[in-house]
């Protein structure tokens, strides 16, 4: 047989995009729910995550059903939206930072954690090599930080990628992000050693810098949306 | 097994682990050599996945040889290389999401491996598929050790753990000792590869250029 044959180049490459396209189809296709599932659950364990919950080998969906007791739409006017686009659990955070603030539908999630209500917020945001995103809990206050969840898609290993790590998310535990005029102000990522003048701030990543100012800079974006919210509760802010 | 097993086989096998190793002597592979081995765990995972994807799509290659027009034989390796990997990749998303999760970009990297390529079109194109198996799990597992060594000592100088457990203890920290930031950054694997080339040339004298 000559295989180069300029006929049966042409149709060997089809028959191989086409198999190759059935069977990738195929694969994808019958696995589908299976992901939808991971990923689900995989979301209910990061905003859990937030919440200091392991959830290591743990069943999520029971987790969930117990910790979680509302999943409210707000936007930035502080308003509850009785009847949203998307529900908040489905709430595509990167879709509606592209739209203007007063459009944004944003997702609140209240956990009751030992009787305390806690409030979770999504954050998204861009570190180095590409996005970063997690979860910030609130105390009752609406102001002091419960908790708080990041990860990263591609950040470098063993420097940015730390974000995901628990050393780094537990420093932001107890810092406030209102002043005591109950301004927003989020919290400061710095190079350890300096300090942030008139906030509450905490050390980044030595080495790695611009993953940190991506964590410092999605706060303030994403937590600055719900500012409207936070000053609805009436205690006073705790930063120095 | 004397068939399964000969001396042939077992030199195709044992080659590429050492006096042809694929990136200690054919310096191929070192993009992904220095991406993932600033930690052991994801440099041993890439490891092994590289590993499997080659012994498999060495077979798929070796089983077509026949068949793949000339000209377009780089595109259908590609082909059968970027299917391999998309369909891991979906599998450990439906089965080991953590897993999945953990390796997000290093499995897509796998199908930018030179390696792949290079053995496709040397060893499978024109071998029968055992022997394109066995050559798979050679250069696969030739990469694999490579990069276990220069994550090894890159995740223990760089940031004194292994598997991210605490190995340095905390006196030294106390004493003074400071991990090396250069450890983590890539140029460093850079180094440690060629380290490791120096070692390997001056056991194996043969390999020495003149």
């Amino acid at each position: 047989m000559n295989t180069n044959n300029n006929s049966y180049t042409l149709l060997y490459a089809t028959v191989m995009v086409v198999i190759v396209a059935l069977v990738l189809a195929l694969v994808s296709g019958s696995l589908k729910e299976k992901q939808t599932t991971n990923v689900e659950l995989d979301k209910m364990k990061q905003i859990l995550s937030s919440l200091n919950i392991d959830t290591k080998d743990q069943d999520a969906k029971a987790l969930w059903k117990q910790y979680i007791t509302d999943e409210l739409v707000v936007n930035s006017t502080a308003e509850v939206v009785a009847s949203p686009k998307v529900e908040a659990f489905d709430i595509v955070l990167k879709k509606e930072l592209a739209k203007k603030l007063e459009e944004r539908e944003l997702p609140l999630f209240v956990a009751n954690i030992d009787g305390a209500p806690k409030y979770v917020i999504s954050v998204y945001g861009a570190g180095l090599w590409g996005p970063i995103w997690g979860y910030v809990a609130l105390n009752e206050d609406k102001n002091t930080i419960y908790g708080t969840y990041f990860s990263h898609a591609s950040e470098t290993p063993g420097l940015g990628a730390e974000i995901s790590a628990k050393p780094f998310q537990e420093k932001f535990v107890g810092k406030s992000i209102l002043n005591d005029q109950r301004e927003f102000l989020s919290v400061a990522v710095v190079k350890p050693g300096q300090s942030a003048e008139g906030q509450d701030y905490v050390d980044g990543i030595s080495g790695g810098t611009i993953t940190s100012k991506g964590v410092e800079k999605m706060l303030m974006d994403c937590l600055g949306q719900y500012e409207a919210y936070f000053k609805q509760s009436t205690e006073g802010g705790t930063a120095q | 097994m004397s068939k399964l097993f000969s001396d042939k086989t077992k030199e195709v096998f044992l080659g590429p682990l050492s006096k042809n190793n694929p990136i200690a002597v054919q310096v191929l592979g070192i993009c992904s050599a220095l991406a993932v081995t600033a930690k052991l765990e994801p440099a041993i995972v890439m490891g092994l996945s590289v590993t499997i994807i080659l012994a498999f799509s060495n077979v798929i290659i070796s089983l077509l040889r026949n068949t793949i027009p000339n000209r377009i034989r780089i595109i259908v390796q590609l082909v059968v290389v970027a299917a391999l990997v998309t369909v891991v990749s979906e599998i450990l998303k439906a089965f080991a999401y953590d897993v999945s999760v953990q390796l997000s970009v290093y499995i897509g990297l796998i199908i930018t491996n030179c390696i792949l390529m290079g053995r496709l079109e040397a060893f499978a194109m024109s071998n029968r598929p055992w022997e394109s198996f066995i050559d798979g799990l050679g250069n696969g597992l030739g990469y694999a050790w490579i990069l276990v060594v220069v994550a090894f000592f890159r995740e223990l100088l760089g940031a004194g753990t292994l598997f991210g457990l605490q190995i340095i203890p905390q006196s030294f920290y106390e004493a003074g000792y400071v991990n090396n930031g250069l450890m983590v950054m890539p140029p460093m694997a850079l180094i440690l590869v060629a380290v490791i080339i120096w070692v390997h040339r001056s056991i194996n004298k043969e390999l020495q250029e003149k």
